[in-house]
C-alpha cells in the first residue's frame, strides 16, 4: 500500500514487471544457475573455460540428453519413468547380444546382421515401454510403481542376456554413432542435438505436443475436452522407453562395452536434468529448452568439479545439494505461478 | 440498517490492476458488525477481486485498509485468517483427496499433547458441525467422491463455523438446491445475531434482497450504488448493474409457462434402462433434434452421473445408449466426442486449463478438426476470437491466461469450446451458473440458436429457473429415477419443485 498517488503509479508499473519475472521464475532460475556455475568454474580453474573442455562437456551429457528427451515428455504429463536407465542398459546389451562377439567373450549370443540387431533392440525397448504404458493406462498402476517394477524387469533381462559377462562388439552403425566423430564433432553429440531438437519440435509445433502439455496441465479437463488421455499417456511412456533404448545403444558404443548396471547413474542424472532445467514435476510447464539448460547445469557441475581440487566423495554430496536446491525452486516456481493466475 | 455502529472493516479508495487492466478503481467499502452485506455486479465487475483483497489473497493494491479503525496490511491469507476473516471462494477450493473431516478442520486439526492428529475427535466434531448444518455424510469419506453441491456445502460449513468475525461468501449458492439455500440463510441470520459481519455475493438478486441488510452494486471496477435492501428492488439493482432496464431480462417463473408440442424431428439420442450403482435406476428417454430437453432435480438426484455416462466418462452398469440409430458403448470421452456428443460439466475447474491462454482452452476440443499433424496457432486464435466476440467474453484478449478471467467469463469459455463445430448432442450441466443476468440471457439466446440449427440439447440443472428458461420439454429426476415428464402443458417453478 502506497500512500501517495505517484508512488502508487510507479509501484504498479514495477509490479507488472515483477509479476512477469515471477511467472518466468522457472525459466530464469536454471539459466542463472548455469551462468553462475560457469563463471565460478572459469575463475576457479584455467582449464575449465576452453573450447576443448566445452567439447568434453557436450560429449559427457550426450547420453543423458538422449534419455532426457523422452523423460521430458513423461514429466510434462505429470508422470515419472524410473525404468529409463534399466531400459537403456538392456537395450545396449541386446544390441551387443545380437552382434557377433570375439571368441573370448563367453556369452551364448545370437549374431544377426547389424540392421536386424538394431531393429530388434529398438523393438525390445518399445515393447518394454508398451508394458509400462499398459500397466499405467489399462490396469491403472501409478507410473512410479509401474516403472519401478519395470526397472527390475529390465535389469533381470539384462542379467539373463549377459550372465555377468561383458560384451564389446556392437553393429558398426551404432559404434560410429556412439564413438566416432565427423569433422571433429562426435557423432553422439550430433545425435543428442538432433533428438533434442526433434523433441522440441514435436512438443511445440505438433498437435500431439499440445496434447502432452494439456494432459499435464489438467488431466481431468483434458478428458472433459474429449481427448484420449490414456492414449497420450501410453504414447509418452513408449517414447520415453525408445529414447532410453537409443541412449543405451549409443552409450554402450561410447563406453566400449556392454555389461550389467552400466547405466545406473543415468536414472538420477536424467531426472535431475529435466527437473533442474525447470520442467514442472506437476506437469504442463517446461519443455526441451528447459531440459537443455538442465543438462548444461549438470554437465558444467560434473565437469567443473573435476577441474577444481575437491574430494571426490564431497562431489557426490555437492551434486545432491544442488539437486535439492533445484527441486525447491521447481516447487516454489509452481506456487508463484499458481498465485499469479489465482 | 443498524445505525451508530462503527465499521468492523473499512476500505478507502482501493485500486487494483492486473498488468494494466484496472479491476478496481477507487472503491470505498465498509462493513458493520452484525450485518449481511449483499454484493452484486456483472461478470468481471470486480466483486471477487475486492473480496480477495479483504481475505489477504491479493496483497498488492493501493488504498487504505482498516480493521476496527486501525490500518492493516495483510501479507497472506493466513494473516487475514488470524484477523478473523474467512472466505468461501467462488471456485471450490476444497482438498478432494482428503476426508470430509480433514476438510472441515483444514489448517487447524485437533492434536493431542504429542502433536498427533486426534482422528476420532476430529471425525466426531466434524460430523456434529455438519449435522448442525443439516449435512448428513460420513466424515471419513473422501471429499472428492461426493457430489459437487455437497462439497460446496461442506466448504461453506467449514467457513461459517470457523469462528471468524468477518465471513465472505462468493457465490455460495450456485450449486445448492432450494432447501439447502434456506438452511444456509437461516444459519447466516443466526450468525448475524451473534454479531458476525457477512458479505454475500450472488447473481440471484432475489436471494440478495431476501437475506441482506445492505446491497452494494459494482460496475466496471467501481461501486455505483449502496442502499438498504428494503429501499430497493430487483429492477433497480439490475439497472444499476448493467445500465439498462432489468425487468425484461429475468423472469421469476412463478406463473405457468406453456411448453410447446413435442418435436417430431428425428431422435438423436435414445437412452434405454440406464442404471448405475446407487445413482441411477432404469432411466429411459429420448432427445430429439432441434429440441432442448431439460432435466431437473435436486442436488444428488443423479444428474451428474447421467451426464458423465452420456459423455463416456463413466460406464453404466446396465442399459444402452443409441446415438442416431447406432448403439454406442463409449470407451472414452474421445469416443463420445467423435460420435458427436459434447459435455459442459458443472464445474469449470473440471474442463478448463487455468494456466493456459484462452485460445488454447477454446481450441483444445477441435484441434483434430483444424490440424492433422502441425498446429495452426493463427487459425486457433482466429476461431477463438470469433467465439470470444460472439459470447462477449471479457476482456476480449485470447492470449490471456484463463485464470485471469472472472468466474462468469470462464464459464463462457467452457461453452465456447464446443461451438465452433457444433456437436449433434450437446449436454449442458448448470450452463448459467455464475453468470450475471445479461450473460444468462446471452446463453439462452445461444442455446436457442443452436436448437434452430438442429442440435439436440440436454440441459441438466438444479435451478428451476435455468430449466424453465431453456427447455421445450422437462424431465424430473428424483433419487436416480425419472418421475415426471412435462410436455405440451403448463409448468411453473412450484410445479417443478413439487414433482422433485
Ligand atoms: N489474477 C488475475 N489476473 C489478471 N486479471 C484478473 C485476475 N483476476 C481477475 N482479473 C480481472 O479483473 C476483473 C474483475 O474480476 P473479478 O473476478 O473480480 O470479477 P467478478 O465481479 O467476481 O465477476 P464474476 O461474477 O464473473 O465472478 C476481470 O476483468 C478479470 O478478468
Ligand atoms: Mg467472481
Amino acid at each position: 500500500m502506497a500512500s501517495s498517488e505517484t508512488a502508487a503509479a510507479t509501484d504498479q508499473r514495477a509490479r507488472g514487471l515483477a509479476s512477469f519475472l515471477r511467472s518466468q521464475m522457472r525459466n530464469i532460475a536454471p539459466f542463472l544457475t548455469l551462468i553462475f556455475l560457469s563463471a565460478f568454474f572459469a575463475l576457479a580453474s584455467p582449464s575449465f573455460a576452453t573450447i576443448d573442455n566445452l567439447g568434453n562437456i557436450l560429449t559427457q551429457v550426450s547420453v543423458t540428453g538422449i534419455i532426457a528427451v523422452g523423460l521430458t515428455f513423461v514429466i510434462l504429463c505429470a508422470e515419472i519413468d524410473l525404468s529409463i536407465a534399466s531400459i537403456a542398459n538392456v537395450t545396449g546389451i541386446a544390441v551387443a547380444y545380437f552382434t557377433l562377439q570375439e571368441t573370448y567373450v563367453n556369452i551364448a549370443n545370437i549374431p544377426l546382421p547389424g540392421a536386424v540387431a538394431i531393429l530388434l533392440s529398438i523393438l525390445l525397448c518399445a515393447a518394454l515401454g508398451l508394458v509400462n504404458a499398459l500397466g499405467l493406462t489399462v490396469i491403472g498402476i501409478p507410473s512410479f510403481i509401474m516403472t519401478l517394477a519395470m526397472m527390475q524387469i529390465a535389469a533381470g533381462i539384462s542379467a539373463l542376456l549377459v550372465r555377468g559377462q561383458i560384451a564389446y562388439k556392437v553393429p558398426s552403425l551404432i559404434s560410429t554413432l556412439g564413438s566416432g566423430s565427423i569433422g571433429g564433432i562426435p557423432w553422439i553429440v550430433i545425435v543428442a542435438a538432433i533428438m533434442l531438437l526433434g523433441g522440441h519440435l514435436v512438443l511445440t509445433y505438433t498437435r500431439f505436443g499440445r496434447y502432452v502439455y494439456m494432459v499435464g496441465g489438467n488431466r481431468e479437463a483434458a478428458e472433459y475436452s474429449g481427448l484420449n488421455v490414456k492414449l497420450i499417456l501410453g504414447a509418452v511412456m513408449i517414447i520415453s522407453a525408445v529414447c532410453s533404448g537409443i541412449g543405451g545403444m549409443l552409450g554402450v558404443a561410447h563406453f566400449g562395452s556392454a555389461q550389467q548396471n552400466e547405466f545406473d547413474t543415468y536414472l538420477l542424472d536424467s531426472i535431475a536434468a529435466v527437473v533442474v532445467g525447470g520442467t514442472s514435476l506437476f506437469g504442463g510447464r517446461g519443455g526441451i529448452g528447459n531440459t537443455i539448460v538442465g543438462l548444461f547445469v549438470l554437465g558444467v557441475l560434473n565437469n567443473g568439479l573435476d577441474h577444481v581440487n575437491i574430494d571426490s566423495f564431497l562431489k557426490i554430496l555437492i551434486r545432491g545439494l544442488i539437486l535439492l536446491a533445484a527441486l525447491v525452486i521447481n516447487v516454489y516456481a509452481q506456487r508463484l505461478r499458481e498465485k499469479a493466475t489465482e | 440498517m443498524p445505525e451508530g455502529r462503527l465499521p468492523i472493516l473499512e476500505l478507502r479508495g482501493i485500486t487494483k490492476s492486473f498488468g494494466g487492466v484496472e479491476a478496481l478503481r477507487g472503491v470505498d467499502f465498509a462493513l458493520l458488525p452484525g450485518e449481511i452485506h449483499g454484493l452484486v455486479g456483472e461478470n468481471g465487475a470486480g466483486k471477487s477481486t475486492l473480496m480477495k483483497i479483504i481475505a489477504g489473497v491479493h496483497t498488492e493494491f493501493s488504498g487504505r485498509f482498516l480493521i476496527d479503525g486501525a490500518d492493516r496490511h495483510f501479507r497472506s491469507a493466513r494473516d487475514a485468517h488470524a484477523a478473523g476473516i474467512a472466505m468461501v471462494h467462488q471456485e471450490l477450493s476444497v482438498a478432494p483427496d482428503l476426508t470430509v473431516a480433514e476438510n472441515v478442520f483444514l489448517g487447524n486439526q485437533p492434536t493431542n499433547a504429542l502433536g498427533l492428529v486426534q482422528w476420532r475427535r476430529m471425525a466426531r466434531e466434524a460430523g456434529e458441525q455438519l449435522s448442525r448444518f443439516g449435512i448428513d455424510v460420513d466424515p471419513m469419506s473422501r471429499l472428492g467422491d461426493l457430489p459437487i453441491g455437497l462439497q460446496q456445502l461442506i466448504e461453506i460449513a467449514r467457513v461459517l463455523f470457523s469462528g471468524a468475525r468477518i465471513v465472505i461468501l462468493d457465490e455460495p449458492t450456485s450449486a445448492l438446491s432450494p432447501p439447502e439455500v434456506e438452511r444456509l440463510f437461516a444459519t447466516l441470520r443466526r450468525l448475524r445475531e451473534q454479531g458476525t459481519a457477512i458479505v454475500f455475493i450472488s447473481h440471484f438478486i432475489e436471494d440478495i434482497l431476501r437475506v441482506s441488510d445492505t446491497v452494494t452494486v459494482f460496475r466496471n471496477g467501481r461501486k455505483v450504488a449502496e442502499t438498504a435492501s428494503s429501499a430497493t428492488s430487483k429492477g433497480a439493482l439490475i439497472e444499476a448493474m448493467i445500465g439498462r432496464g432489468g425487468e425484461v431480462l429475468e423472469h421469476s417463473y412463478t406463473d405457468d409457462l406453456m411448453l410447446p408440442r413435442p418435436s417430431d424431428r428425428p431422435v438423436v439420442l435414445k437412452v434405454d434402462q440406464l442404471s448405475l450403482a446407487r445413482s441411477l435406476k432404469d432411466v429411459s428417454f429420448e432427445a430429439h433434434a432441434g429440441e432442448v430437453l431439460g432435466i431437473y432435480g435436486f442436488m444428488g438426484c443423479g444428474q451428474q452421473e447421467l451426464s458423465r455416462i452420456l459423455f463416456g466418462k463413466v460406464k453404466p452398469d446396465a442399459g444402452t445408449l443409441v446415438v442416431e440409430g447406432a448403439p454406442k458403448t463409449f470407451a472414452s470421452t474421445a469416443a463420445a466426442r467423435r460420435a458427436g456428443v459434447a459435455l459442459v460439466p458443472e464445474s469449470r475447474r473440471a474442463m478448463l486449463f487455468h494456466q493456459e491462454p484462452v485460445y488454447k482452452n477454446i481450441s483444445i476440443s477441435i484441434l483434430d478438426r483444424i490440424s492433422s499433424l502441425l498446429l495452426k496457432p493463427g487459425q486457433e486464435r482466429e476461431i477463438a476470437k470469433r467465439q470470444v466476440e460472439q459470447l462477449q467474453i471479457r476482456p476480449p484478449v485470447v492470449g490471456l491466461d484463463l485464470g485471469m478471467l472472472s468466474g462468469g467469463n470462464q464459464q463462457k469459455v467452457a461453452l465456447a469450446k464446443w461451438l465452433t463445430y457444433p456437436p449433434k448432442l450437446l449436454v449442458l450441466c448448470e450452463p448459467t451458473r455464475g453468470m450475471d443476468v445479461g450473460a444468462k440471457n446471452d446463453v439462452i439466446n445461444i442455446v436457442r440458436d443452436l436448437r434452430a440449427k438442429g442440435l439436440a440439447i440436454i440441459v441438466l440443472s438444479t435451478e428451476p429457473e435455468t430449466v424453465l428458461s431453456l427447455a421445450d420439454r422437462i424431465l424430473v429426476l428424483k433419487r436416480g429415477a425419472l418421475v415426471r415428464e412435462f410436455k405440451n402443458e403448463p409448468v411453473s417453478k412450484d410445479r417443478l419443485l413439487e414433482a422433485a
